[in-house]
């Protein structure tokens, strides 16, 4: 995002370009503009610039997009972690 | 000779004049009121569609909605200003109209009415608890499913004659567009991010420009969370300044309340001070606060706030004001790291990445500092 940057190296996003059909679904919906469409292929133009909200994954229609979504909120991990604790799983309810 | 009783005025005069006793009568029932249901504030009036009375909304703000924005950011009583799911409409919209889906977040609704004066369109709010687009799309709420149940519940189909519906950008991690289209026939078009830039994306047919799709977070946007996450914890903060009221007595002679109460206003400055650090200061100077985890970007604005902080402590002794300092510190990386939640940028695996870090330093110093506070009696 324009003037802010997170921590590099840590998302969980992929995208393969094998399946990918270009429909260009990810590159409308992304609100950081991650990805480009061009010759018909998708691409990963700033892949530290993930939130990892899923959005992109979510309108794939060949799954060619992974992503363990989430929500980048210090209680939603701290449920997350708690969950993990007492062997519990399950939706996380926060925020 | 007895004089004739004038006639008693009230039995002529038509109903809604009735001068009478006691406070002013209220205006007649109106021709849309249902026993057992309320119309609400900003429904103008009903339109008759397909589908049966469809209510229309008003474009303008009203004091009452500007106070209820106020209170739902707090948190103050907002099941109270739920909006009911379903269908509803602006303007004079007809079959070809466009329609906007929504979430029954009061903010949510009113900032897209805000932006409706002037257009005809029909608006689809979605049942997501009481809770914005983006948030409710996380958790599915905002969703493939729950859009498909009120389309159907609405009868949708039989208002409008096109297959279409605007989603909001945000809303694409709940709702997956092929999924829906399959489920019931609507297809998606992907509207702007802000409910502002709306009247430019329904004059340009349906067409975003390519900054509606990008997120921004700018002062105005930050400080608008800053009050929102200081009452998120208002709870636990004063449950601490409480417990710590009990906590500065102790010392020798077991408990002392003028010892009590003079370290409890050491502690609470140095407390608060870690408070206001971490939820305004570091939302106000994030784009400027040096390295990108936010416990550290904590850390860095508390430190000439715990400098400012000691500088009002003087006279006491320096294990108290080492404590001060680490408490302030500590509060602040915490809250800082908090704000994670309410920023648009920050990636749950980068939040987890640096909480690894910062739980252990954070519980490091709060530990230090009690242990110092609790042994200074002593010393």
């Amino acid at each position: 995002m324009e003037g802010f940057r997170y921590i590099s190296g840590v998302v969980t996003l992929a995208l393969d370009r094998e399946i990918c059909i270009g429909c260009g679904n990810c590159q409308t919906v992304c609100p950081h503009r991650v990805f480009e469409v061009a010759d018909r292929k998708a691409r990963l133009i700033d892949l530290d610039g993930c939130m990892e909200c899923g959005a992109c994954a979510n309108n794939c229609p060949v799954a060619a997009i992974s992503v363990t979504p989430g929500v980048g909120c210090a209680s939603y991990v701290i449920k997350k972690w708690w969950m993990e604790i007492r062997g519990k799983e399950g939706p996380i309810t926060c925020c | 000779m007895v004089k004739p009783l004038s006639p008693f005025p009230m039995l002529d005069s038509r109903p809604e004049e009735i001068p009478c006793c006691g406070p002013a009568s209220s205006p007649p029932a109106g021709k849309d009121e249902r026993p057992g249901y309320k119309i609400c504030r900003y429904v103008r009036d009903f339109v008759q569609t397909g589908a049966g009375p469809v209510p229309r909304v008003s474009a303008e703000l009203e004091f009452h909605d500007k106070l209820g924005a106020g209170m739902v950011r707090l948190g103050i009583g907002r099941d109270e200003y739920r909006i009911p799911p379903g269908l509803y409409c602006a303007g004079n919209p007809d079959r070809e109209s466009p329609v906007l889906v929504s979430a029954n977040y009061k903010l949510s609704f009113d900032y897209l009415r805000r932006e409706l004066l002037g257009q005809d369109v029909w608006i689809l709010v979605l049942d997501t608890r009481g809770i914005n687009v983006w948030c409710a799309a996380a958790h599915k709420t905002f969703g493939t499913e729950e859009l498909a149940r009120v389309i159907e519940a609405s009868g949708l189909s039989r208002v409008v004659s096109h297959r279409r519906l605007v989603v909001p950008q945000l809303g694409a991690a709940g709702v997956a567009a092929p999924a829906l289209k399959k489920a019931s026939g609507f297809e998606v078009v992907w509207g702007p991010l802000r409910a502002r830039d709306l009247p430019g994306f329904l004059a340009a047919s349906c067409k975003a420009e390519p900054a509606m799709r990008k997120l921004t977070f700018t002062m105005t946007e930050r400080m608008t969370l800053a009050p929102v996450e200081l009452a998120m914890v208002l709870k636990p903060a004063l449950l601490i300044m409480v417990a710590m009221f009990f906590v500065s007595g102790f010392g020798p002679e077991l408990f002392s309340f003028g010892r009590a109460w003079s370290r409890w206003l050491l502690f609470s400055r140095a407390f608060l001070a870690g408070l206001l650090s971490g939820a305004v200061l570091v939302p106000a100077l994030l784009p400027w606060l040096p390295f990108r985890p936010f416990y550290l970007k904590g850390i860095v604005a508390a430190l000439p706030v715990a400098g400012a902080v000691l500088l009002g402590s003087n006279a006491v002794s320096p294990v108290e004001m080492a404590a001060q300092a680490f408490i302030c510190l500590a509060v602040s990386s915490y809250m800082a790291m908090n704000f994670t939640g309410a920023t648009p940028y920050a990636s749950p695996s980068g939040v987890e990445w640096e909480m690894r870090r910062a739980i252990p330093l954070q519980g490091v110093l709060v530990l230090t500092a009690l242990g110092l506070w609790l042994v200074r009696p002593f010393l």
